[in-house]
């Protein structure tokens, strides 16, 4: 993307959406028969898969942690995910730092303390992008994580707000993010408004950034009825 | 030799509002910044904030474009976490911690358009590339705002090689790098329900997490939270505040040293 493309033209966006609507979101939980969590996630054009393995030993040996579990977390793009070019496959830059943020966010919510010694792996594997994938891999992590069964003290959801002139925007597809003036990933618990992942770049007022957190936490009652839905099916289909 | 004090020690102070160090839970350190330390490079800063130290160095070469970004110059950071500069940091390839520290001293200096890669387009399959290092030389907390600090003094000085007949010429007389404006960051520590600026190293080691907050005079620019610990959106926005209140001193010393 070299030119920039209009992204508002008579009040809507390029896919029709209003500022403030997210895309379509689906989630099935137990996808993944190996794992004790796991979850499938369309996000408009982004595709997820998560899986949790764990609690188990901590290996090697020295990353033990008497106290509590430590977690592992990979975040990954496929080579093939993107519109564009073939991408290069093992965790460039980008992905490590992903990898770490989201592994914070989880580090905040699971009840590490419930593991001693243990470790909990998180893997999320964007099998196709279009913008917004690490907040559509936190969400699909958070629901593959409460699947397993894995004590949490809330489940958390995570979405982008963009800025498209002076007009903030949710949830940015590819075409909107590489056209915007701003990009600001935030992974929220719903229970308390608390922030757990928050990155930005790109140009913010102080004003603007304020209602880009609202327009968030607003965002996670729809996100968090999702996630809910996808657990309650998963459970109906067990107990039936 | 680098003292590092317990957590319950740092806890025990700042539930009287206090600091080991006796400033204000929003005062900085001494900070000191240094020009042209590494003649080699085209421009080059040490940056000091207390005792943690960071060596920022400006090369210019004449190399590819992105494949996405044909037009464009280069513009990339990178960041060492020297083992001489701290017993916890380890030999080896970068650490998360590094790649992240590098990634969001970028995306200030990005976001803020200092550079313009536009106007570093040579010729077709040439561009000028601009590589940072930043070098951390002794740790004790904050490395964001001093990198930033760093990067942008390093790049506001910089010396911008001329390319003629095939050759970059690196001597003589040369004009500054064009950049545009000042980025830094304001960095917290959230310990207890307490918000510190500028956490030492003690303090690094007992925060639950942390937020680095970079902005130029009229807008936020790149924001990062770190570790596992959570912030509300009210302490977000007073961490927003106070950037915007004690940047302009950053902006004044960076400014002072490269003569603007």
């Amino acid at each position: 993307m070299t030119e920039k493309q209009q992204l508002i033209i008579d009040g809507k966006r390029v896919d029709g959406r209003r500022f403030d609507e997210l895309r379509p979101i689906k989630i099935e939980a137990g996808v993944i028969k190996n794992a004790e969590g796991s979850a499938y996630l369309e996000w408009g054009d982004n595709k997820v898969l998560a899986a949790v393995y764990g609690p188990k030993e901590a290996m090697p040996k020295h990353v033990q942690d008497p106290n509590k579990a430590i977690i592992k977390c990979r975040y990954s793009m496929a080579p093939f995910s993107s519109k564009e070019e073939h991408g290069r496959s093992g965790p460039n830059r980008r992905a490590i730092e992903i990898s770490k943020v989201t592994k914070e966010v989880f580090e905040n919510v699971i009840l590490l303390e419930s593991f001693p010694g243990s470790e909990i792996d998180i893997f999320i594997e964007i099998l196709q992008s279009d913008g917004g994938t690490r907040a559509a891999g936190i969400t699909a992590a958070a629901v593959a994580l409460a699947s397993s069964g894995i004590p949490m003290k809330d489940v958390p959801f995570a979405v982008a707000v963009g800025k498209v002139g002076e007009t903030l925007i949710l949830d940015q597809n590819y075409i909107e993010d590489s056209g915007s003036d701003a990009d600001m990933p935030i992974a929220m618990l719903p229970r308390t408004n608390e922030i757990v992942l928050m990155q930005m770049d790109g140009s913010l007022t102080k004003e603007q950034f304020a209602s880009a957190v609202a327009m968030i936490a607003e965002s996670g009652k729809e996100i968090g009825r999702i996630q809910r839905e996808a657990l309650e099916k998963k459970y109906k289909q067990v107990s039936a | 030799m680098m003292k590092i004090s317990s957590k319950d020690y740092i806890n025990e102070l700042l539930a009287k509002g206090a600091r080991e160090s006796g400033r204000g839970l929003l005062d900085y350190r001494n900070i000191g910044i240094g020009l042209d330390r590494i003649p080699h490079a085209e421009g080059s800063a040490q940056v000091d904030i207390g005792n943690t130290r960071i060596l920022a160095a400006v090369k210019i070469t004449v190399g590819e474009p992105m494949l996405d970004k044909p037009d464009e110059g280069v513009l990339m950071t990178g960041a060492e976490l020297l083992p001489l500069a701290n017993p916890e940091y380890e030999m080896g390839p970068p650490t998360p911690e590094a790649i992240q520290f590098a990634r969001v001293v970028d995306r200030g200096i990005r976001a803020a358009n200092i550079i313009d890669t536009k106007s570093l387009f040579i010729e077709k399959d040439k561009v000028w590339c601009i590589f940072v290092d930043l070098y951390v030389l002794n740790y004790d907390g904050n490395l964001y705002d001093a990198g930033t600090l760093a990067a942008t003094s390093a790049l506001l000085s910089a010396k911008m090689p001329k390319y003629e007949n095939e050759e970059v010429i690196r001597e003589g007389n040369l004009a500054r790098l064009k950049t545009n404006g000042v980025v830094t960051s304001c960095t917290f520590a959230k310990i207890g329900d307490k918000l510190l600026l500028d956490p030492d190293g003690s303090e690094e080691g007992a925060m639950s997490c942390n937020m680095t907050i970079a902005n130029d005079e009229k807008v936020l620019r790149a924001m990062q939270k770190g570790l596992r610990g959570s912030l509300k959106p009210e302490e977000l926005n007073s961490m927003v505040d106070t950037t915007f209140e004690k940047s302009k001193q950053l902006r004044d010393m960076i400014k002072k040293a490269v003569g603007e």
